[in-house]
């Protein structure tokens, strides 16, 4: 009889819409610049929010899970959790745990292996792992680098739709990049050292994840090979490619290369093995198997063989695929990504700084700030947002249900592109937007191009960081985000 | 239960209102001491006369001790009320109703705002603590939600309803220039407005008021005392004032075309003046111009227009100077900008000037010398479209009849 199996039992990743194309950095500084895009966070988004919208793609409206484990490298937060963020803005239950893994980008890989170990031990558990990567202006790693965010729920049973047969690892102490804590961008030492050790690394890992598999390398159908050492990922691509060729059937084609995203998103870190099995995952035909390998202070490798239960869960939802959000990016200009990311401070609106949410309203209204859930009246039906006690229409006392919104569709009533608000990304649009399950929100609303937008177009929301306080809180709510994405990636911001 | 209004029952015999601006070189306390001194003076009254006093700010200090502390007032009475941008009419609703009731004698309603040493343009306030998810559009974008609803709901294109609004600043900056008390005192061309630089949707700057410092102020008494302090005082017909319950930004029925507030305050304060038909027994209104679409929609939500008709009557120059009902003849929040506490007491004070006919000749409302209408109204908003407070009153210079 055979154990049932145990891996991933949903899926979901979040690529932001901006795309910077590589070839305006080099028009912008005479040097850098290269070919293809990078997916850029917008002034609104962060490892948590970015990690809160995978967490939807994945969970769907109707997700469990007894825990989540939040992975970056570039946190929002020191000392306060960021997933206990992500588990309210999931309107998850209270008893379920949230646990941060911060600090390294290795720490993705790292929240695989737990949510998975939990996942076994009868505790389903989503694994988010987001980073919004960062450089020096002209930087190899500002240039390579991308934002995203994925999220696994890691479970047992029927449900699997890819089983982690096996897991290997190595790890080892050497000085390959760094940052302290505070800093914009990583150091690198130079990148001849640490290749030799990472190709070493990696083939323990993958001998090891192989050998618990009881797999060799012709077995494996898809190979995706992730890191910041964007020259060892090529080389150990290629060495494996070679192994696989002395022994496949096919030596021209031994497995499918999962295409890494280099060209169109960049290295996503922490993000980037969730992004890649997801990639995989998208294509994959039951029983097919993959070999996720990741390179970060050391190396993890993972195969998954996809179940028979994949296909309809593909069907079944409702969140884009990776190709589909890579392919629907628009382009945001040099100056504007430089503002956002802080490297070209600009002159301040005249206006007073907006001042910091505080703690105990953000805490009493919880469930509306992070989870966006209205109050819904039991004596009349009316739908209130915010959530309040009184009903604007009958007047009932205390007889509310609370009701997610936040998974809803609306439509614009009206709007405002309003050019004096503080916005790091002017205009802040300002819109009424009303639900077809009754009520209406004002809101502002992002990814959005004020000189095309109209009443009535259809909106969906997300969440995000709305700005941060002198003193560093981050104000976090949600956005309304126009349904149809631009597709058009030529399209200025 | 029922609400009463105080018709006829007050009068105001006296009143003050400091030039409004940039008052660089004068604080709320200074602004305050010129509208006292004023209103004082205007009814040959000293200030130990005064019984009571409520005084209107926002956030130019706090408690009536702003007041009593700056006039060094004798142990008087002083209350502090606060409304938005109602705040000054608001002084006055009060002042009003403890002379009505016969608590006080004579009560002053003063208002002041110092907004220019903020160094910042537009509004400012500081909110209480909050959960941060308040949507952070600006004032001129709550209001400018106003403008595409409109030309929707009025079947304008967009460039037919900027040339209607850019009619109403023009207006408006026109009758500013003729009055030495407004700030902006310069006559504009149609081409300025529409060209000034955008600051929310079609709003250009020049489609808002303006930020300045200020203060004004009434002397009220009853009724039946007025002519022993003026012959020429003006009565109080209606006091209207409504806070809405806020549906605006959560009632998918709203749709920032009309501001509720308003029209329920103007069926009270109707009501209680006895007005039947605004557009024909109104000699003029100050109405609360803070954006031009706000005075197009306020047009119908006052009663003045048929809905959906406002833009027709604003481009027929129905309430220009000349036209069939001034509306803003002393140039508005456009011309004076809008300190919070003072505006609604500057409004009357236009219809102090204008009723007892000694408003400078080049804006003097003609329907009043001519004795054909005999009332005035001024319309003051605070707050947001569909989240607001709303206040009027009515004012006529002949006692019950």
């Amino acid at each position: 009889m055979r154990t049932p199996p145990i891996g991933v039992t949903a899926y979901g990743v979040y690529l932001p819409i901006w795309r910077l194309q590589r070839k305006d950095i080099g028009a912008a500084l005479g040097s850098g610049g290269g070919h293809g895009s990078r997916s850029a966070a917008a002034d609104d988004e962060d490892s948590t929010s970015m990690g809160v919208e995978a967490g939807r793609a994945a969970l769907g409206r109707a997700g469990r899970a007894s825990g989540i484990v939040f992975a970056t490298a570039t946190a929002a937060y020191a000392d306060k959790s960021n997933a206990a963020i992500v588990h309210a803005a999931l309107g998850l239950d209270r008893s379920v745990s949230a646990y941060d893994f911060v600090g390294a980008s290795r720490s993705g890989v790292g929240a695989i292996v737990a949510a998975a170990d939990a996942g076994a031990a009868g505790r389903p558990t989503l694994a988010v792992l987001s980073d919004v990567r960062t450089g020096m202006p002209s930087s190899a790693d500002e240039r390579e680098g991308g934002d995203g965010a994925a999220a696994l729920l890691f479970g047992t049973g029927d449900d699997v739709v890819a089983a982690l047969i096996g897991h290997g690892s190595a790890s080892a102490e050497f000085l390959d990049r760094w940052r302290i804590p505070g800093e914009s961008s990583s150091k690198l030492w130079e990148e001849r050292f640490a290749e030799g050790a990472y190709l070493e690394l990696a083939k323990e890992a993958v001998d090891g994840a192989l050998k618990a598999a009881g797999l060799t390398m012709a077995d494996i159908d898809r190979v995706a090979v992730g890191g910041l050492h964007r020259r060892a990922v090529k080389a150990f691509a290629k060495s494996l490619s070679r192994e696989a060729a002395a022994h496949s059937v096919d030596p021209q084609a031994p497995f499918l290369l999962v295409d890494d995203l280099s060209d169109t998103i960049g290295a996503t870190g922490t993000a980037q093995p969730g992004i890649l099995l997801a990639t995989a995952l998208d294509e994959a035909a039951p029983e097919e198997t993959i070999l996720i390998v990741n390179l970060a202070d050391g190396a993890d490798a993972l195969v998954f063989e996809a179940t028979a239960s994949l296909p309809a869960f593909r069907e079944n939802r409702t969140a884009k695929s990776v190709s589909e959000q890579v392919t629907g990016g628009r382009t945001v200009d040099y100056q504007r990504y430089l503002t956002w990311r802080g490297y070209l401070r600009r002159e301040a609106p005249r206006r007073p700084d907006p001042d910091r949410p505080a703690a105990p309203p953000s805490a009493r209204n919880a469930d509306w700030k992070f989870g966006l859930a209205a109050s819904r009246c039991r004596s009349c039906g009316t739908r209130h947002m915010p959530a309040i006690r009184v009903c604007r229409h009958c007047h009932s006392v205390d007889q509310m249900d609370r009701e997610r919104v936040a998974d809803e569709r609306g439509t614009i009533a009206t709007y405002q592109a309003d050019l004096l608000a503080y916005t790091l990304s002017p205009p802040l649009i300002g819109a009424a937007v009303n639900f077809a399950g009754g009520g209406r929100l004002m809101c502002e609303v992002t990814d959005a191009d004020a000189s095309t937008l109209k009443i009535g177009d259809e909106v969906e929301m997300t969440f995000r960081r709305l700005y941060t306080t002198g003193d560093g809180v981050h104000n976090y709510f949600w956005k309304a985000r126009p349904v149809g994405r631009a597709t058009d990636a030529d399209k200025e911001a | 239960m029922a609400t009463h209004g105080i018709r006829d029952k007050v009068a105001i015999v006296g009143m003050g209102c400091t030039p409004f601006g940039e008052h660089w070189s004068k604080s709320a306390e200074d602004l305050l001491v010129d509208a006292n001194t004023e209103a004082l003076a205007s009814a040959g009254l000293a200030q130990a006369d005064i019984d009571a006093y409520w005084l209107g700010t926002m956030g130019s200090g706090y408690s009536g001790q702003l007041l009593s502390r700056t006039l060094k007032l004798d142990y008087k009475p002083v209350t502090r009320v606060e409304n938005f941008c109602a705040t000054g009419s608001e002084a006055f609703r009060n002042a009003c109703y403890a002379v009505a009731s016969g608590a006080v004698d004579v009560a002053m309603a003063i208002g002041v705002e110092k907004l220019k040493d903020s160094g910042y343009s537009g509004l400012v306030s500081t909110p209480p603590p909050h959960d941060g998810t308040a949507v952070a559009i600006t004032t001129p974008a709550a209001f400018g939600l106003l403008a595409p609803a409109y030309a929707k709901m009025a079947g304008l294109d967009d460039d037919t309803l900027k040339e209607v609004i850019t009619r109403i600043a023009w207006k408006n900056h026109y009758n500013g220039a003729r009055n030495p008390r407004a700030q902006f005192r310069k006559e504009l061309s149609m081409e300025a407005i529409r060209n000034s630089p955008k600051v929310s949707g079609m709003l250009g700057v020049l489609d808002c008021s303006g930020v300045s410092d200020g203060s004004a102020a009434a002397i009220i008494v009853r009724a039946e005392d007025a002519y022993q302090y003026t012959d020429k005082p003006i009565f109080v017909k209606a006091l209207s004032m409504v806070a809405g319950p806020g549906d605006g930004p959560m009632d998918p029925t709203f749709d920032y075309t009309s501001i509720r507030e308003v029209v329920k305050c103007a069926d009270a304060a109707y009501a209680e003046a006895g007005v039947r038909n605004p557009r024909e027994e109104i000699a003029m209104a100050e109405v609360h111009d803070c954006f031009t679409p706000t005075e197009l929609v306020l047009m119908e939500d006052l009663g003045f227009s048929e809905k959906g008709e406002a833009w027709r009557d604003v481009m027929d120059g129905a309430f220009d100077l000349d036209g069939a009902l001034p509306v803003n003849p002393d140039g508005g929040l456009k011309s004076f900008g809008h300190p919070i506490g003072a505006s609604g007491l500057r409004m009357l004070f236009e219809c102090w000037l204008q009723l007892r006919q000694q408003a400078p000749p080049e804006r003097q409302v003609q329907s009043i010398v001519t004795g054909e209408r005999k009332l005035g109204l001024t319309h003051n908003l605070g707050g947001r479209p569909g989240d607001c407070v709303s206040f009027i009153s009515v004012v006529g210079a002949e006692p019950a009849s």
